[in-house]
């Protein structure tokens, strides 16, 4: 749709006497192009801070928070959201914001471990279908396409009913949703990258078949699967804070993020913030994920 | 060309200036541009990439893309200023006083619908007071399919554009832009994309229509063959400035900008062919020798052979080129040689060596004394290295010479190939394509390759950086030795670099000899066909005088 | 294209055997067999019994002729027996299935109509801002929790409003409103798809055509590039099967709706693994002849799919 914008690169200065024939002084082009602007962008590091702090909240939560969040103050029940609590209290006096904060590591740790089983086994898969032939990839293929006609919800349910509910069954069971989509994204990455005329340059200046995949292919395939990194973290909390809802995550008084929504919703009628604050910090956290993948994406787009 | 001389005027362009993008990465596209066309005028825009002329195209047509913005100036059409009407005035104007025949017809028809609705639609579009039935409709059709010379019009109704030939695409739609008989067409590089043959049929319908229906023109092209050929009037064009605007014969003959006068040499530069048939001694050793060369693909009655028991050699410190249409077997011949592709038969020798079966380590020795430049200089680099990386991994890979030597060697290269020693830490983003094609070429020759297999190496480059690459290519044979065999279509650049060349069609070897003889004196009836269909017969006559 | 039928049909078969095949292989990984876990909750439960339920249900079978009797029943439609009711896991979840199903497609064919006219009304807006807000709406929806949107809709709804009740009565908005919480949840991804593919459509020559010949946006929108973009966007949304099924069980559970969530939720509860299994296959199967529909769909869009042999898009996920 928009015009080719070229450097213009015939600047070859035009009172130049000599035949063009001859080889006239190359120039230098002023690199006009923005170099990796993403990095040193406002949007990337507003992104970012507050995922960072997430983080802090899963690493160091009573940084964040000074209050118990297993224990609460009875007297000090059903308390709306004010300066004393940012985020209220529940039915036994404990803090929201507390809960919240000391949910995360649970929450993180069950997606993370979903995020790790799905990134090796969907880039081994991957690496699989593009590199190693014909049938190799029509094989994965159907198997990806057994992944995802086994909705990652029932992979979860059924590892939860013969194991017992909790965070390592949730994250395996969502891990194993994640697979097919990131198998999927390595092989066309892979099989773009591949099919370039620097790769198969690779090979004729000597390089060996495995130091062209990793000086080469790899490198040049990573971005789209660290933006998918990001976004698959989003969707695996969302996942597991769905699964966490259902009651097959970690049992109370664990602080998960699913399980304090789940607990909330008895006193629907008399404080709403039970259930709305830490699904906002849910929405906040998936969106900022989303948006990391995409700044990841135009970052590392060769 | 009288009666246009006193032809009313019909677009008056005056002042305009458009700029693309805001703030420090703003660029002026067109810079105070004056322009003005008769009615039946054929007027050609010429130059090089981001030289202004597609802005000024689509500026008119009122196409610009949303970055694009004018900051100034009219474009009167028959003196009504086109940039004061609203967008949906403008709607009415398209299609019906303006039309446009696409750069690429390969996507310019939209792949899901027929033929037959595409064209009918700029009448639904553009009812003019009287709603046609679907008779009338198909009626107007066949007679518009026609009248671009579409053989089996009826059937190619229901077609979709895959099932048709780019040129059979293009002529499409041509029919499309003369369908509503517009006052004016856009026509951006609508042949670019084309090959040779076609490209000459194709531009005959076009201006054959221009001509009968008083169609004023504005075709805008790279190839100063081809504008010299179509156009009443050349306008060349720089850095969103025009250069020259002047009739065809006076800036043929006297062209008074110094840009102007660069282009012309560089059309009408003759070959070396004429000059010298090579350093002599032809019983030397053959840099490539191929004897029977065949690839055939798919088997039974699929089969197909892609290049057919092809013959040839190329001379020690000399430049073989192969040329032929787009699926003539040149590149998939190439490929074979470079050993990226299992032959079905015949042999493969180079520097004397069969190299028809070699594997594995016996590739890699190959490739040190053979290797290939690619014709698109974006994809050939990896855009996460810097140039010294970029020129040294051979070295590397080969484990040949110390840290130290290995950057000597880097600068030695970058001297070969006239570039700076500062751009060592450039990456390859940040070079123009000509500076890449010649980091491409620095790398094939880190090793001390004596033949290059250059693919289409110039093809997508601008005429005056193709010069400049011929030049440097000139001249790294002369000090080198080495030997060239040049893939190309493009047979103004064949004939000024080839010392011998091989014509191909439908993967067999037409026509063999030395440049001077195939151009000169062809002896088959298709490069014959080929040389009658090169655009630029004005350019020739002058170039022979 | 018969053979593009016939080669579609191949695939989706073997798509099925292979997540059976999968599937029992995944629960003979379990450490032990469903009936040893269904009766592990069972203080009561003897040796015997256990072995007697196996013997009932077929568990004390060699494994081969365990996996060709299951697999032969597949084709009959038996999906094996629920260890905590008795009843075939067919019966048991056809009686609860309507409701459910009810609920699922409502919510789809509500979600493919808003991804269509959130694409459009982006596309055709003529402000910036406005065409950037609605860009930015199916990422906020895939963000949102279905649970949490649901509770929030409900507090807001019953509690603070009183526009509806907390359990389903049969009103229009206790039908309505999970209908639009599951279809919140199920057009994200499908807009998202929609806007990448139409971008991509609008990147084309041929659009540039288009305005040559005087076309307006909307006819351009609406008579060419919805129909080009329309295959990844029809892809995607048979993938969403599985987040129906899902997020389904979820809206059923907030707004205490019977259906196919109850029957999820008694059966992880009960530890029973071969409901969970006949479960599994079902969706499936649904998912399988889903996208099976959508395939053989393709060709009346694209007509070159029938001549290359592959999808004119490519099926690729968000992201």
């Amino acid at each position: 749709m928009s015009i080719k914008l070229e450097e213009p690169l015939t600047k070859v200065a035009v009172q130049q006497s000599a035949p063009a024939g001859t080889l006239a002084p190359v120039e230098i082009v002023p690199s006009s192009k923005k170099k990796s602007g993403a990095l040193s962008s406002p949007v990337f590091w507003l992104t970012c801070a507050p995922l960072i702090m997430v983080l802090g909240w899963a690493l160091v939560p009573s940084l964040f928070s000074g209050l118990d969040p297993i224990s609460g103050v009875p007297a000090e029940k059903f308390q709306a959201p004010g300066f004393a609590h940012w985020f209220g209290t529940d039915h036994l006096g404990r803090d929201v914001f507390a809960r919240v904060v000391h949910g995360t590591s649970q929450t993180l740790l069950t997606a993370g471990l979903a995020v790790t089983i799905g990134l090796v086994a969907g880039t081994g898969l991957g690496l699989l279908a593009a590199t190693a032939g014909r049938a190799a990839d029509a094989v994965t293929m159907r198997l990806i396409d057994v992944l995802l006609a086994v909705p990652g919800f029932l992979v979860s349910l059924i590892i939860v009913t013969a194991f017992a509910p909790g965070p390592i069954s949730l994250g395996i069971g969502v891990g194993i949703a994640s697979i097919a989509s990131f198998a999927r994204v390595v092989r066309s990455e892979v099989l773009r990258v591949r099919s370039l005329d620097y790769v198969e340059a690779a090979f004729m200046n000597g390089g060996t078949y495995w130091s062209v995949v990793f000086k080469h292919i790899l490198p040049n395939s990573c971005g789209p699967v660290l933006a998918l990194l990001a976004v698959d973290l989003g969707v695996a909390i969302l996942a597991i804070s769905g699964l966490g809802f259902l009651g097959f995550g970690s049992p109370p008084p664990t602080p998960e993020w699913g399980l304090l929504i789940s607990e909330g919703r008895q006193y629907l009628a008399s404080a709403w913030w039970l259930t709305t604050l830490p699904g906002v910090v849910i929405v906040v956290v998936v969106i900022l994920l989303a948006g990391l993948g995409r700044q990841l994406h135009k970052i590392f787009r060769f | 060309m009288s009666t246009i001389d006193s032809a009313p005027t019909l677009l008056d362009i005056r002042g305009l200036s458009i700029q693309y993008g805001t703030g420090d990465e703003s660029v002026i596209a067109a810079d105070h541009l004056d322009i003005a066309l008769k009615t039946g005028e054929i007027v050609a825009l010429v130059g090089e990439s981001g030289s202004g002329k597609s802005t000024l195209a689509k500026a008119i047509i009122g196409l610009l893309p949303e970055s694009a913005k004018v900051l100034g100036g009219t474009i009167d059409l028959a003196g009504d200023n086109l940039l004061n009407h609203s967008a949906k005035e403008l709607e009415a104007i398209r299609g019906r006083r303006i039309g446009m025949v696409p750069q690429d017809p390969g996507a310019s028809l939209d792949p899901v619908k027929t033929v037959g609705s595409q064209v009918s639609e700029v009448f639904r579009l553009h009812p003019q007071g009287r709603k046609r039935t679907k008779a009338e409709l198909r009626r107007e059709v066949l007679r518009l399919l026609e009248l671009v010379g579409i053989d089996r019009p009826e059937q190619r109704l229901g077609q979709y554009p895959h099932e048709l030939s780019g040129g059979l695409k293009q002529r499409v739609l041509i029919a499309i832009a003369f369908a509503l008989e517009p006052e004016l067409l856009i026509a951006d590089e609508p042949t670019s994309a084309l090959d040779v043959t076609v490209q000459q049929t194709v531009l005959e319908v076009f201006t054959k229509l221009a001509r009968e229906l008083g169609t004023a023109v504005i075709f805008v092209t790279h190839d100063l063959a081809v504008a010299t050929d179509i156009a009443d009037r050349i306008v060349v064009m720089q850095h969103g400035r025009i250069r020259e605007d002047r009739p065809v014969r006076e800036i043929l003959h006297a062209p008074e900008d110094a840009y102007t006068q660069m282009l012309l040499t560089e059309a009408t530069a003759t070959g070396k062919g004429a000059q010298t048939t090579g350093p002599e001694g032809a019983i030397e050793m053959p840099a490539i020798e191929v004897r029977g060369l065949t690839k055939i693909y798919g088997n039974g009655k699929a089969e197909r052979a892609a290049v057919d028991n092809v013959s040839f050699a190329v001379r020690p410190g000399t430049t073989f080129s192969l040329v032929g249409e787009s699926g003539s077997g040149k590149s998939t011949t190439a490929r074979m040689i470079m050993r990226l592709l299992e032959p079905s038969a015949g042999t493969v020798k180079i520097h004397g060596q069969d190299v028809t079966h070699v594997r594995g380590a016996g590739k890699r020795d190959l490739w040190r004394s053979l290797q290939l430049v690619y014709q698109n200089p974006d994809s050939a680099l990896d855009p996460r290295y810097s140039v010294s990386r970029i020129i040294s991994e051979p070295l590397e890979n080969y484990k040949v010479g110390s840290r130290n030597e290995r950057k000597i060697r880097v600068a030695e290269l970058l001297d070969a190939v006239n570039l700076p020693s500062r751009m060592a830490s450039l990456g390859a983003k940040e070079l123009s394509g000509g500076q890449r094609q010649r980091v491409a070429i620095a790398r094939a020759l880190a090793l001390g390759a004596k033949t290059l297999v250059l693919d289409e190496a110039l093809s997508a480059l601008d005429v005056l950086t193709q010069a400049q690459i011929l030049a440097l290519l000139e001249d790294l044979q002369v000090n080198q030795g080495l030997s060239y065999l040049f893939i190309s279509h493009d047979l103004h650049v064949v004939e000024r670099i080839s010392h011998d060349v091989g014509v191909m069609r439908q993967g067999t070897l037409v026509e063999v000899g030395p440049a001077s003889q195939v151009f000169g004196n062809p002896s088959s009836e298709y490069t014959k066909l080929l040389l009658d269909s090169n655009p630029g017969q004005l350019l020739r006559e002058m170039a022979n005088r | 294209m018969a053979a593009y039928i016939a080669r579609r049909i191949g695939q989706a078969l073997l798509v099925i055997w292979l997540a059976y095949t999968l599937v029992f292989l995944a629960v003979q990984l379990l450490p032990n067999d469903p009936v040893t876990i269904f009766l592990s909750a069972d203080a009561a439960a003897n040796p015997e019994t256990i072995a007697a339920m196996k013997a009932q249900y077929g568990y004390d079978q060699p494994l081969l002729i365990q996996y060709f009797s299951q697999l032969a029943g597949l084709f009959r439609g038996d999906f094996g027996y629920s260890l905590a009711s008795g009843q075939p896991v067919a019966e048991r979840i056809g009686a609860v299935a309507g409701s459910t199903l009810v609920l699922a497609s409502s919510a789809f064919v509500t979600a493919v109509v808003f991804a269509v006219l959130l694409v459009a009304s982006a596309t055709l807006a003529r402000r910036t801002w406005l065409k950037r807000l609605i860009i930015n709406l199916p990422p906020l929806f895939a963000a949102v929790p279905v649970f949490w949107l649901g509770l929030v809709l409900l507090q807001l709804l019953s509690i603070q409003l009183g526009v509806m009740s907390l359990f389903p009565d049969g009103s229009f908005a206790s039908i309505a409103v999970p209908v639009l919480v599951l279809a919140v949840h199920v057009s994200a991804p499908i807009a998202q798809v929609l806007l990448k593919s139409v971008d991509n459509v609008y990147a084309q020559p041929f659009v540039d055509v288009l305005r040559a010949k005087g076309a307006s946006p909307s006819w351009i929108f609406f008579r060419h590039t919805l129909k080009n973009a329309a295959a990844p966007a029809m892809t995607i949304s048979g993938i969403t099967v599985g987040t129906l099924l899902a997020g389904s069980v979820i809206t059923e559970t907030v707004f205490a709706r019977s259906g196919l969530g109850q029957v999820v939720l008694q059966s992880v509860t009960a530890q029973d693994v071969a409901l969970v299994q006949g479960l599994v296959l079902i969706t499936a199967t649904a998912f399988v002849v889903v996208n099976l529909v959508v395939d053989l769909l393709y060709p009346l869009l694209d007509p070159r799919i029938l001549k290359s042999g592959t999808h004119g898009a490519p099926r690729a996920l968000v992201a």
